[in-house]
């Protein structure tokens, strides 16, 4: 057979596949990103099916994947919605990070790993998958709750602190060292500055430059646009993803509404191929050592994300149900924790990091919606109303005023 | 209009933007508009009040047409409030006398507006307002009649309505 029969062959019967688990994942209330990395999983190296022809195919859909997930997180936002938003919520992003950031990199030194390899498990445990977490909160009917800008704003944080986070990993796993590493964030922060001013100061003459009147020329112009600038951001050695989430941000008001509408097919599409590729690249032999140190890990980190979201959501003045559902909340890792060890497994510097990092975002994806529901239970009601009633009960009989 | 209600609004970056009240009997009641044109009314608990208790989506129609039915009966409210404020001009609830001869007939006939220079505004019918009657608006029994005008011009419709006057 000719090579690109099979690969048509492959892809036909991989999205199909991804198709049909993703619909019974639907029906569970599963989000599709775990399924699509279990996918990866049995297909390829090691897996239950390998794939001859299409695996190229797969990891260019992949990059652009990333890219895709990145400038939709951009166009989510607009520019001074971000600096407001970092204004009001910096104290909290700065808790996140420590609370987060930290358990990750001590636990990566004392599995005896290189910092290189740390600094990564650091942005992995770190960062909660805004996508997962802003479905969940649609779906429990949670949007309107109070707590619900403190978690939006702790995963904006996230978001935006990647725009300086992965440039610096990228640096550092090229081996050009911690010097090099800083001076890639010095680089990142001047470019990421100058597209926020830009954007804010001139974001609709850039919008007004790309037509909204026909979705195929916007389309091809922000997809073109797009994978340019990542290109260039690459090529700079400023990671692509993030010249993507840039473009996403620079662009603004109707042309941004109308690209997210058109972008988001692609978006499902390419994302969902670099689930799988993440699986792919992932052999599963790797797994099962890994499942425990993965698991004790992912209870860590769980627990300093309810921490994080405690505090943050006291900071705000929120009383403690609702501080345990932003805690709670806040639990999924997702997508950047994927795009973060895809860095590290594309430089190949600890071999180890992919499957943990697979299992982990296993785990915490698929537990951290079922534990968002928690404070929903009746039972968990009662038990925080009898836990603050017990806590009240002392400071009852103070003097009774006179 | 004496107290102003304040109504908050909070950004929710990559959503919308939320809007909410605590109204005077301690509940807060919200709209989460979504950027994409959706948009949520949200109930929120008594006990819990971070919590919405209910988030009912509304269609653009389902929207204009709970702010028209609030805008109404707030209308209503002002025009009874206009009492003593114009020189001269009362607003009046008129019940129609159950003897009256204009059940079961048109308000076009009562030719209110021509003989007394009072307007009929609404109708108060089972606590439903039913706002602007128009002249094929028919009269029932227990109905109550919104009018504005001077003093003698509401007179006139009291008595056209009573049949004190010959049609």
């Amino acid at each position: 057979m000719h090579s690109t029969t099979v690969l048509l062959i492959e892809v036909g019967a991989l999205l199909f596949a991804l198709g049909m688990l993703g619909r019974l994942g639907r029906r569970f209330g599963l989000s599709p990103i775990p399924l699509y990395l279990l996918a990866g999983l049995a297909f390829g190296h090691g897996g239950l099916i390998p794939l001859s022809a299409s695996e190229e195919f797969i990891e260019i859909g992949a990059e652009i994947g990333v890219i895709l997930l990145l400038v939709m997180l951009g166009l989510e936002y607009s520019a001074g919605e971000l600096v407001s938003n970092l204004r009001a919520a910096a104290p909290a992003g700065l808790i996140d990070a420590l609370l987060n950031a930290l358990p990750g990199a001590g636990f990566a030194l004392l599995l005896g790993w290189e910092w290189q390899a740390a600094l990564v498990l650091a942005g992995i445990t770190w960062v909660s998958s805004s996508g997962v977490i802003a479905k969940v909160l649609g779906d429990l009917g949670r949007l309107g709750n109070r707590e619900t800008p403190v978690i939006l704003s702790v995963l904006v944080i996230e978001d935006l602190a990647m725009a300086f986070y992965l440039p610096l990993v990228t640096a550092v796993l090229a081996g050009v060292g911690l010097v090099g590493g800083v001076k890639a964030l010095a680089v990142a922060v001047v470019t990421v500055v100058a597209v926020l001013v830009v954007a804010i100061r001139y974001g609709h003459t850039i919008s007004r430059f790309i037509s909204v009147q026909d979705p195929e020329a916007l389309l091809l112009s922000v997809l073109g646009l797009t994978l340019f600038v990542a290109g260039v951001a690459a090529e700079l050695k400023v990671s692509a993803a993030v010249g993507a989430f840039l473009v996403g941000i620079a662009l603004s008001g109707p042309v941004a509404h109308h690209a997210t509408q058109l972008l988001e097919p692609l978006r499902d599409l390419f994302a969902a191929v670099f689930f799988v590729f993440f699986g792919l690249s992932t052999n599963p032999a790797d797994m099962p050592p890994v499942l425990v140190p993965a698991f004790g890990l992912a209870v860590l980190t769980m627990l300093t994300k309810v921490l994080t979201g405690y505090l943050a959501a006291r900071r705000a003045g929120i009383a403690l149900p609702g501080r345990l559902r932003a805690g709670l909340g806040l639990l999924p890792r997702g997508e950047f924790s994927v795009v973060i060890a895809g860095l590290a497994v594309a430089s190949g510097v600890e071999p180890r990091l992919a499957p943990l990092a697979t299992a982990y975002v296993l785990i915490t994806v698929v537990s951290g919606p079922m534990l968002a529901r928690l404070p929903d239970y009746p039972w968990f009601k009662n038990f925080i109303r009898r836990w603050t009633a017990v806590k009240r009960g002392p400071a009852q009989p103070l003097p009774a005023g006179d | 209009m004496t107290v102003r209600v304040r109504v908050e609004q909070t950004p929710l970056p990559g959503i919308g933007v939320r809007h909410d009240l605590v109204t005077s009997s301690g509940r807060t009641v919200g709209v989460v508009s979504h950027r994409n044109g959706r948009r949520d009314l949200v109930l929120y608990d008594v006990d819990d009040p971070d919590a919405c208790l209910a988030s009912i989506p509304l269609t653009d129609d389902e929207a204009e047409a709970l702010a028209d039915v609030l805008g109404a009966s707030l209308m209503l409210g002002q025009l009874a409030g206009l009492r003593q404020q114009a020189a001269g001009l009362l607003t009046e609830q008129i019940a129609l006398p159950a003897g009256s001869p204009f059940v079961g007939r048109k308000l076009g006939d009562t030719r209110a507006r021509t003989r007394t220079s009072a307007s009929i505004v609404a109708v108060l019918r089972d606590r439903e307002v039913i706002p602007s009657p128009g002249p094929p608006f028919v009269f029932e029994a227990n109905d109550v009649v919104v009018a504005v005008g001077t003093r003698s011009g509401l007179d006139g419709i009291t008595a056209i309505l009573a049949g004190d006057t010959d049609g």
